[in-house]
């Protein structure tokens, strides 16, 4: 790992092995490409074990409770959107028990970067299913096998309205590097499901697995890529999974994020701003209404 | 609890006929508030207009209020309303006196009624010698009370001849001010304002109904009715030094979102949820002018997370809702405690539990307020009891949660919430808001280079200090790079399970409290004759109909005062009256004296089934009150419900001995 000033000095307790080393190597790499300082940088994280990441990154990091930090993330935003917000969290953060705030963080299209660890499982709570699992998977809590059909998170994300859907996976920290430097860069909402190996709780889903089936796309207009701004043919990719699995940017288009078009924000960021910038006279025009 | 004794003697005062000239000009510069002693009243009339909910009962309302104050009243005006838009009978009261009001009068003088089934509900609490206002078509009750004086009034003609049935509730408003004595024309204006935006049509409709309907009932018709407005000087333009003349009508909601504007609140997020919704609507109206971030979240978790995270960066944020929605926001605030971040939660309680009674009032969520979530964390729940006591709390909330740096839940209800309340201009003043950060570094700092950025560990968010408080930067701040954990966490905010580090932690975290009560949080106050021996154990938003009773029981012979707290939490005995203290336990409940020692009856006046202020009292102090007044109907209990219930309890136990703790 380089040295970035985004080390911090708390040793991570991820198992040896774990895909999440790799997922923060590549965040590191993203905001050092993109020239960002810590303190113009907020990671605000769920529970799990990929949530415990904003402690192992010098930065503004916030681990709230379970499936929420894309609602804090959004409070994080819209108050001060000169910040850079990141949100990382679990496929049981953010496709789980988060799930609301998801479809509703996209359909905002609230500026901020989502970066989802699946692992598909419940890792830190030691190897219970997720939404993502696939259909009979033995796990403490499937027994006889998962009897789900598992969600899928970027046609989840595509049906809710986002503009930017991406995947990768953690053993690839160059190339996901790439697709959280462009995740960041896109003003707007961007889903960034990250395939995580867990070496202790998923055994199915392990590293041979993935490199078995992944293959890249690329959106790079040359004949036969993937037409990235085509929702049709984002659809279709967002729902391959199985003998084979896509990664890369799935689907991206422009679209105003929420906060700029918030009157409430017209004056600059919320911080910014003396507490009694309404001044005595707009305070008397307040009290007008109710004479 | 109580049915209304019909028999009692009414509180209001028959037209004294003083000549106008005699009549004092209104001094502003008085306070609002409820008062040690209550003002004098030379007239106080209360009347009730009924439909069926979407007959606009509550606009005829509003603009009686409305009228009111622009003509000099004082006006209080209160909706008792159904969770639905049409069908269900809605009633909205209206109580003027020359004198500050600060709660519903009961019972009232005039009842108008759109249909039948208003008349029969409202019945019971008209006056002796009261009227009933209705239509021609309406017949009620054959065993009609013989002191009623029915007018019927062709309210449904009048208003088709007006331009549509649209318009019956101008007809019986009409009908209703023309009885106690009210001036058409200011009626006329304050319609007129009301519908500005509307058609010319609807206008002239609306005036019509109502200048015909008050033209019908005013000469032969109201001939010696008892119950009229008495002269009022027309309101002055105060005293030159005052900064902001006159007076305004507006509801707690209302003065709640002024001073949290005035203090400095840019953030809010929340759901809809009746009766709070118009806290959100209010932001959101005034996004633009003040420059306030209204987010009308998903649910209630992501707002109360929304609020968080805006706060993490500096901005003063705050979340409302009411019970079911603090219910979702409890894993929140315990977030709110542990990573100590100022959130302020404003909880409008309605009936409970579960959805139970969505448009009516009642105060039942102080014990989830109380403690809102898992674990041992710090906060603070205020509950102001006063319109104008809103509009302290809109800033003082902001205020407290910056200061100590965790979450403070602000109880309105339904009643303080959505009633309108007359005050003098000058009782909101923007010279008066007090905007107090506590230890806060900053956050948004734009000229800071990046040299000013700090190593990993250089920034204490959570050092360990003598109050618990901990200078705060927030996010974006170059010096104070932090990533604060909801797991147990050192100094410099990283993780930590270590048993001494957690220790100390939560100790800080407690103390934080401590330092709040011993420099910022309030005891009970007194208001009434000190000496007097029932004490009326009461917070939140029954203070003035408590300090009403108290007049009354004190004018009846039982000497009482009103002990009212507003913050509810934390609480101590320390440094607070003998009556707090574990006042002693009167050998007998007597209502005539009070023991050397300084005990005497105290008895809790709440809006709830199991006295939850009560059992916090007696949790803290060791005191339980003697008895209590307890109402859960959704309906505000009214001073003369707390005076029966005060010299009832009296009694039962002059029979029954002192009830056992
Ligand atoms: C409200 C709540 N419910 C349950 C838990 C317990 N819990 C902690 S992490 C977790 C699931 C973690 O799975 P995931 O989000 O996929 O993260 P991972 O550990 O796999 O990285 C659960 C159920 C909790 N902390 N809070
Ligand atoms: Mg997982």
């Amino acid at each position: 790992m380089p040295d970035t000033p985004f080390d911090s000095k708390q040793r991570p307790v991820w198992c040896p092995g774990c895909g999440d080393y790799g997922i923060m190597a590549a965040l590191k790499q993203a905001f050092m490409s993109l020239d960002l300082k810590p303190h113009q940088v907020v990671i605000v994280s769920g529970i799990g074990c990929g949530s415990k990441l904003p402690d192992y990154v010098h930065a503004y990091g916030y681990m709230s409770i379970h499936g929420r930090p894309l609602a804090v993330a959004t409070g994080v935003k819209l108050a001060n959107p000169e910040l850079t917000v990141v949100a990382v969290d679990g496929d049981g953060d953010a496709y789980g028990i988060g799930g609301n705030h998801l479809i509703h963080t996209a359909r905002r299209n609230m500026d901020i970067t989502h970066i989802v660890q699946n692992n598909q499982v419940y890792a830190l709570t030691k190897g219970q299913f997720s939404p993502t699992t696939d259909t009979g998977a033995r796990t403490s809590t499937s027994p006889f096998g998962v009897i789900e059909a598992p969600i899928m998170p970027l046609a989840l994300a595509l049906a809710a309205g986002a503009a930017f859907v991406a995947r990768g996976v953690a053993f690839d920290p160059k190339g996901t590097a790439g697709l959280m430097t462009e995740a960041i860069r896109h003003p707007g909402y961007a889903l960034l499901d990250v395939l995580q190996p867990c070496v202790s709780f998923n055994k199915i889903n392990t590293y041979e697995w993935y490199r078995q089936r992944v293959y890249k796309v690329s959106d790079d207009q040359r004949a036969n890529s993937h037409d990235s701004g085509d929702f049709y043919a984002a659809m279709k990719l967002a729902r391959e999974w199985g003998d084979r699995i896509p990664l890369g940017v799935i689907y991206r288009r422009t679209r105003e994020p929420y906060h700029s078009a918030l009157p409430g924000l017209a004056r600059g960021p919320l911080p910014a701003r003396p507490l009694d910038d309404i001044g005595a006279d707009g305070f008397e025009r307040l009290l007008d209404e109710y004479v | 609890m109580h049915t209304p004794h019909t028999s009692q003697a009414s509180h209001a005062l028959p037209n004294s006929h003083t000549p106008a000239s005699h009549v004092p000009e209104p001094d502003d510069s008085m306070s609002f508030e409820c008062g040690a002693c209550p003002p004098v009243r030379r007239f106080d009339v209360s009347m009730s207009i009924g439909g069926d909910a979407g007959q606009g009962v509550e606009s005829a309302g509003s603009i009686a209020c409305r009228a009111l104050v622009r003509a000099g009243h004082f006006a209080f005006g209160m909706a008792d309303y159904r969770s639905r838009i049409r069908g269900g009978t809605n009633f909205y009261q209206v109580r003027a006196s020359d004198a500050p009001v600060l709660c519903h009068g009961d019972p009232v003088h005039v009842i108008a009624t759109l249909t039948r089934d208003a008349a029969l509900t409202q019945l019971g609490n008209l006056a002796r010698g009261g009227a009933l206002v209705c239509d021609e078509s309406i017949s009620p009750e054959d065993n009609l009370r013989p002191d009623i004086r029915v007018l019927t009034v062709p309210i449904i003609k009048i208003a088709e001849n007006a331009g549509g049935k649209a318009s019956m509730n101008m007809a019986a408003l009409g009908a209703a001010m023309g009885l106690i004595g009210f001036s058409i024309d200011t009626l006329c204006s304050a319609i007129e304002q009301r519908f500005a935006r509307k058609a010319e049509s609807v206008v002239h409709s609306n005036v019509q109904a109502a200048r015909e309907a008050h033209e019908y009932v005013s000469g032969r018709l109201a001939a010696g009715f008892p119950f009229r407005l008495g002269p009022v000087a027309p309101p002055s333009p105060s005293p030159p030094s005052s900064p902001s003349p006159g007076r305004i009508l507006l509801s707690g909601n209302e003065a709640f979102c002024l001073g949290a504007a005035a203090g400095g609140c840019r953030f809010i997020a929340a759901y809809p949820m009746t009766p709070a919704t118009t806290i959100l609507e209010w932001m959101a109206a005034h996004a633009g002018d003040l420059g306030i971030v209204a987010v009308h979240a998903e649910d209630e978790i992501a707002a109360a997370c929304m609020a968080v995270g805006a706060s993490l960066t500096g901005a003063r944020a705050m979340t409302s809702t009411s019970g079911g929605g603090l219910c979702l926001m409890t894993e929140v605030c315990g977030m709110a405690g542990m990573t100590e971040v100022p959130l302020v939660v404003v909880d409008v309680q309605r009936g409970g539990p579960s959805t139970g009674l969505p448009t009516r009032t009642e105060q039942s969520d102080l014990l989830l307020a109380f403690h809102p979530s898992h674990g041992d964390f710090p906060h603070i729940v205020i509950a102001p009891g006063t319109v104008q006591q809103c509009f302290e709390a809109g800033y003082r909330a902001f205020n407290l949660a910056d200061q100590y740096q965790c979450p403070v839940i602000v109880l309105l209800d339904s009643h303080v919430g959505g009633s309108l309340v007359t005050l003098g201009r000058s009782c909101l003043n923007w010279n008066a808001v007090a905007r107090d950060r506590g230890e806060y570094l900053g956050g948004h700092i734009t000229e800071a280079d990046a040299d000013a950025e700090t190593a990993d560990g250089a920034y204490l968010r959570y050092a360990i200090t003598e109050s618990g408080i901990s200078p705060r930067a927030g996010f974006g701040h170059p010096g104070g790079v932090h990533a604060p954990s909801t797991d147990e966490h050192e100094e410099d905010a990283h993780i930590t399970e270590e048993s001494g580090v957690r220790v100390e932690m939560m100790r800080k975290r407690m103390r934080k409290m401590e330092t709040a009560l011993a420099n910022d949080l309030r005891g009970p106050t007194t208001y009434g004759d000190a000496s007097a021996n029932v004490t009326l154990l009461v917070w939140g938003s029954t203070l003035p109909a408590a300090c009403e009773a108290a007049a009354i029981l004190s004018a009846d012979g039982i000497r009482a005062k009103v002990l009212h707290y507003t913050d509810l939490w934390p609480i101590s005995d320390k440094g607070a009256p003998l009556t707090l203290r574990a006042m002693p336990k009167p050998q007998a409940l007597m209502d005539d004296s009070t023991g050397p020692d300084g005990s005497g009856v105290l008895v809790a006046v709440e809006q709830n089934y199991s006295g939850q202020m009560s059992l916090i009292h007696r949790m803290v102090t060791g005191r339980a009150p003697d008895f209590a007044v307890l109402k859960y109907d959704g309906r505000q209990i009214s001073p003369r419900e707390i005076a029966d219930g005060v010299r009832e309890g009296l009694h039962r136990s002059r029979k029954e001995g002192v009830p056992d703790a």
